[in-house]
């Protein structure tokens, strides 16, 4: 479990986060959801250490972060796997490199067959066991996401971070990375973080949601009550998806609950 | 100015503290020798041999005094070339070829988020990018610089005997008069001092380069830009210094 105290983060004088606190849960997809703007990635990097908040705590299952000593950090950062919002592949090295390399550089004790073994489980586990031999340059988009995710886990990661993992995929695959998103968290019991304004994943795998607005956070809550949520903002939000407006009109009108899913 | 300069001595600490380990440092070190030094023996080898051609001829041409003895066309070739040509003119010459590239690479992976995950999986990437390059640089310079005072040498023997401006046998007299070998000494050392500013200050802007494409674009020149320039004042400083 990830708790976050009170963070703050301001660039030169602008607030972007003010005062947020929540907490991402083991074992569960856990959404930041929100427009443009209001600051999710800036909150992800400050609990991933890639930036400093200005103000608040963050703790890695009861273990400090933020202004901890630098071993105790570096201890954390070797948990915790990350998929950037765009993807991030090393493009100077093969696609089976690029899983290898967290393992090769956290750790040496790996046997070189243990490697890869590894990383031939990693990729399959994504279901890339053929483009192992492949450079990031020659494989789509959704591949280099499903190779960031074989990255990020590589090393046994027991924190998911994913920076809007479904960007610029077509709708099909965009669901097949959130269901291996979803199934990598289960199986492996890890703290996952996604990011994302897709309205389809908070509906698909949203299992504790947390609406950011503006650098506050106005709503948190499972994915079968943001639909009844009574916060102004978040049902704009949602119901600027013209799919979950025809849902919630098909619920109502029948009390079928396809809303609910 | 004065804010750049700390922030790049900032930068050059963090490079030095949390190193990765020796073998990764070292396999590393190895390609970046490779991408710096063996990928740029063609435009240096070329350079050099021109270089040493052109200043065999116009030596040839403005010696007219009867005399001044020919041979002292190699010695004066040999002179320049080993003193000033070839150290300064291939480390301009690396400047651009080896500090736009290090400022490039960097700052792609910088923009495309490389660098963030490097960091994120808990490696020092100031370290493990830039310390390999800077290394490489200091160890592939002074090969090349070796490589390009042979080559304008013999550059301006070949020019020599085929504008038939000087004879191959005087050539060679000229260049082996009054040889002195601290003048070698002094161009590797002044070869090492510019392969570190080359690399060092096209990563630090490329290591910096914040934005997009464009932004990458702008740091490329700035490093050979700044590079150049600070080439040329070390330069002047060396030879003030330790000739
Ligand atoms: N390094 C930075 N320097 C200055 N301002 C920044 C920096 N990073 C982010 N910001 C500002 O912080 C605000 C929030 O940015 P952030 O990237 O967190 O938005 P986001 O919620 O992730 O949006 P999106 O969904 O479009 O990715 C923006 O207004 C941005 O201008
Ligand atoms: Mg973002």
């Amino acid at each position: 479990m990830i708790e976050i105290h009170n963070i703050e983060k301001s660039f030169d004088g602008n607030p972007v986060l003010k005062g947020i606190s929540c907490t991402f849960e083991t074992g569960k997809c856990n959404l930041l959801l929100g427009g443009s703007g209001t600051g999710k990635s800036v909150l992800l990097q400050c609990v991933v250490g890639l930036m400093q908040p200005d103000l608040g705590s963050i703790t890695f299952d009861g273990t400090v972060f933020s202004n901890n000593k630098v071993q105790v950090r570096q201890e954390i950062r070797r948990k915790i796997g990350m998929l950037f919002q765009g993807s991030a592949l090393f493009d100077s090295m093969t696609v089976a490199k690029n899983v290898e390399f967290p393992l090769e550089m956290l750790t040496p004790e790996m046997s070189r067959e243990e490697r890869r073994d590894r990383v031939e489980f990693c990729l399959k586990r994504v279901g890339l066991e053929n483009a192992g031999d492949k450079m990031p340059s020659e494989i789509s988009g959704g591949m280099k996401k499903r190779v960031g995710i074989a990255r990020a886990i590589a090393p046994n990661c027991t924190y998911l971070f994913c920076d809007e993992p479904n960007s610029g995929l077509d709708p099909l695959t965009s669901l097949k990375i959130d269901e291996l998103i979803q199934e990598i968290t289960y199986e492996y019991n890890i703290t996952t973080v996604i990011i994302t304004h897709d309205m389809n994943s908070v509906i698909e795998i949203g299992d504790h949601i947390i609406f950011l607005y503006k650098g506050l956070k106005l709503w948190d809550g499972t994915k079968d009550e943001i639909l009844n949520a009574q916060v102004p903002e978040l049902k704009e939000f949602i119901f600027s998806s013209s799919l979950v407006r025809a849902a919630k009109r098909i619920d109502d009108e029948t009390h079928s609950g396809v809303a609910s899913l | 100015m004065v804010k750049s300069f700390g922030q790049f001595l900032l930068f050059m600490q963090s490079m030095l503290v949390r190193k990765e380990r020796f073998t990764v440092l070292w396999r590393r070190t190895i390609d970046e020798c490779v991408t710096i030094g063996v990928n740029s023996i063609f435009i240096v080898a070329i350079v050099s041999a021109f270089i040493g051609a052109v200043t065999c001829v116009q030596i040839a041409y403005n010696l007219t005094n009867p005399l001044i003895p020919k041979s002292t066309i190699g010695y004066m070739v040999r002179e320049m070339t080993i003193l000033e040509l070839a150290p300064t003119i291939t480390s301009i010459v690396l400047a651009g070829k080896v500090g736009s590239s290090i400022a490039g690479s960097l700052g792609t992976m910088r923009i495309t988020e490389q660098v963030s995950a490097l960091e994120v999986m808990g490696i020092n990437s100031a370290s493990y990018l830039v310390l390999p390059r800077i290394l490489g640089a200091i160890l592939m310079f002074p090969l090349l610089v070796v490589l390009a005072m042979a080559l304008s040498i013999i550059g301006g023997y070949l020019a020599g005997s085929l504008t038939g401006s000087i004879s191959a046998q005087e050539y060679i007299e000229g260049i082996r008069t009054d040889f002195i070998p601290y003048n070698i000494f002094f161009a590797l050392v002044k070869s090492v001092v510019f392969a570190f500013l080359v690399s060092a200050i096209s990563a630090f802007k490329g290591y910096y380069t914040d934005g997009g494409a464009l932004e990458v674009g702008t740091a490329s020149t700035t490093a050979v830009n700044n590079s150049i320039i600070a080439i040329l004042i070390a330069d002047f400083a060396l030879a003030a210094i330790l000739l």
